[in-house]
């Protein structure tokens, strides 16, 4: 089975944190230990949405340390593919659901001098975990925290009340903006910079840090791609001798699955590699999504990740 | 000088390649013997030398075959210069320059792999990624060696087999590296048959 091993939940608490928050904890149901994790790992989460599997990956936000249950907060997007708002909308404390087991992707670097976190939106939970971590082995942290408003600034009062100066909240209804260029410029050599948050500050952050000589080695980041929409294609599969369509609003992979075919998977956001499938025949264009191809690659035609990538064009045959 | 060509070899085996500018706000240049050189191409292939020499800091030190261009780096105009009459002199210097360097800084390392190898440990101790700093290797070839078994350090090793300068014992120089140490590690050529050790070859120059 793809994916790997499973974790058998249950929801023990479901907490409205804002207006477009919900906080969800979930512990085994036989009451066995849940796996220790590392700050930053995500787990994806299996959604039985009336018919409609989805599998979202969220990003862990309670203590690595505590194997009593994990904690996600979602935030609800009105305009996606609907994972975020089944979670809102039907998620109830006593469920039964089933977790991946935590994937790291976004890990800390233990060798660094000092971790520099800049957060924006829900892009705070791997954080939230990550900073329980530090708090355990003594390491040094700032966290530069921008929100919408202080109503949907997420944990920002915690966060405040528990590390004091080395939390910095920026808030863009009241004008506050990250001074990063002068932020970057002032760290010690051998600092660690991490960003989660939306596309546009993800691009801001790592080309400031670009242009300013960060290295890329020290510059960590986490955007998991929706798969995203497009036009209805095919592709065949070549080595399972089936031709799936992909629908509007579903994922090469996601087609791939529901024909019955066990495909790999871990992250399903175009950022672990996992899914990564060889392309055998194309006449057309691949719209590749993902963080995880090089550009070359993504050049050369010959690679897709099917979680978040499509095809435009005629004939497409996977090596699947 | 020309540049360095290494015989192709295992994995952990260094490989150095050309020293670019790259943007950044504080260069800090650390070279030694032949790795002067390098430095001279560098700036001749930066687009603004000016710039680059304002906010540069160079740390020279005669390599191990007695080569000194000390006089051909100074004259270059860095906003500070320093000649180290050692390796070893010249770490605490870069120890100390670390402590205030800021992210944004690049770093340059020409000459012998011990100057290299020990200027990159104090650079990777901040936590900087070893990945980030530029190496390329100049002039001589003598390696620092760690004994495996007594732990020693021999520095400029020329032949291969030799005698460990702590333990006596009569060590192969591989080309297994330790970026931790940096160094090659030697190994005890005649563990089986005490004293039935091969002629001594002069590998490194």
């Amino acid at each position: 089975m793809s994916g790997g091993a499973k974790l058998h939940v249950r929801v023990a608490e479901v907490v409205p944190v804002n207006d477009l928050i919900k906080r969800f904890r979930f512990v085994t149901r036989d009451g066995s230990p849940m796996p220790a994790f590392s700050g930053g790992s995500h787990t994806v989460v299996e959604m039985d949405d009336h018919g409609t599997r989805r599998l979202n990956p969220y990003s862990l936000m309670s203590d690595p340390e505590d194997t009593s249950g994990y904690e996600i907060s979602v935030r609800r997007d009105e305009a996606g593919r609907g994972g975020s708002l089944f979670m809102h909308t039907h998620v109830q404390p006593g469920m039964e659901m089933v977790l991946s087991h935590p994937l790291n992707l976004f890990q800390l670097d233990g060798r660094s001098r000092k971790h520099l976190m800049i957060a924006g939106g829900i892009g705070i939970t791997p954080f939230l975990a990550q900073i329980k971590q530090l708090t355990h082995f003594g390491g040094r942290f700032e966290l530069h925290y921008a929100a919408r408003n202080r109503e949907l600034g997420a944990y920002t009062a915690d966060l405040k009340s528990a590390h004091g100066d080395r939390v910095h909240l920026y808030f863009d209804e009241e004008g506050q903006v990250i001074d990063l260029k002068s932020l970057l410029n002032r760290q010690p050599i051998g600092t660690h910079l991490y960003v989660c948050g939306p596309k546009g500050m993800l691009n801001w952050v790592r080309s400031t840090a670009q242009a300013q000589g960060w290295p890329e080695a020290s510059v960590h980041f986490e955007e998991f791609l929706a798969p995203g929409t497009g036009t209805v294609f095919q592709a065949q599969l070549a080595t399972s001798g089936k031709t799936v369509t992909v629908g509007t609003h579903q994922s090469l992979l996601e087609a791939i699955e529901a024909a019955g075919v066990d495909a790999p998977y871990l992250c399903r956001g175009g950022a672990c590699g996992q899914c990564e499938t060889n392309i055998l025949h194309c006449d057309g264009t691949i719209l590749h999504r993902d963080h995880w191809l090089t550009p070359e690659d993504q050049a050369a035609g010959t690679k897709i990740m099917p979680c978040v990538s499509r095809f435009e064009g005629k004939t497409l045959i996977l090596e699947r | 000088m020309t540049k360095t060509a290494f015989p192709p070899s295992i994995k952990s085996r260094p490989v150095y390649a050309d020293l670019v500018a790259r943007p950044g706000t504080y260069h800090l240049v650390i070279a030694d013997g032949e790795g002067a050189g390098a430095v001279v191409d560098l700036l001749a292939g930066a687009a603004e030398p000016a710039v680059m020499l304002a906010v540069m800091h160079v740390v020279y030190a005669p390599g191990p075959n007695g080569t000194d261009e000390a006089a051909v780096l100074q004259a270059l105009g860095a906003a500070q210069f320093y000649r180290a009459p050692t390796i070893a002199a010249m770490l605490p210097r870069i120890a100390r320059v670390l402590l205030d360097a800021h992210m944004g800084t690049q770093f340059y390392l020409a000459g012998t792999e011990g100057l290299i190898g020990q200027a990159e440990r104090e650079i990777m101790a901040t936590g900087f990624p070893h990945t980030a700093i530029q190496k390329e290797h100049r002039g001589s070839t003598v390696r620092r060696v760690q004994c495996v078994h007594c732990k020693g350090i021999t520095e400029s090793v020329r032949t291969d087999p030799f005698a460990c300068s702590h333990c006596g014992l009569n060590l192969f120089v591989r080309d297994h590296y330790s970026r931790r140490i940096a160094a090659f590690q030697g190994v005890n050529i005649d563990a089986e048959d005490p004293g039935l050790v091969p002629a001594a070859v002069e590998r490194f120059k």
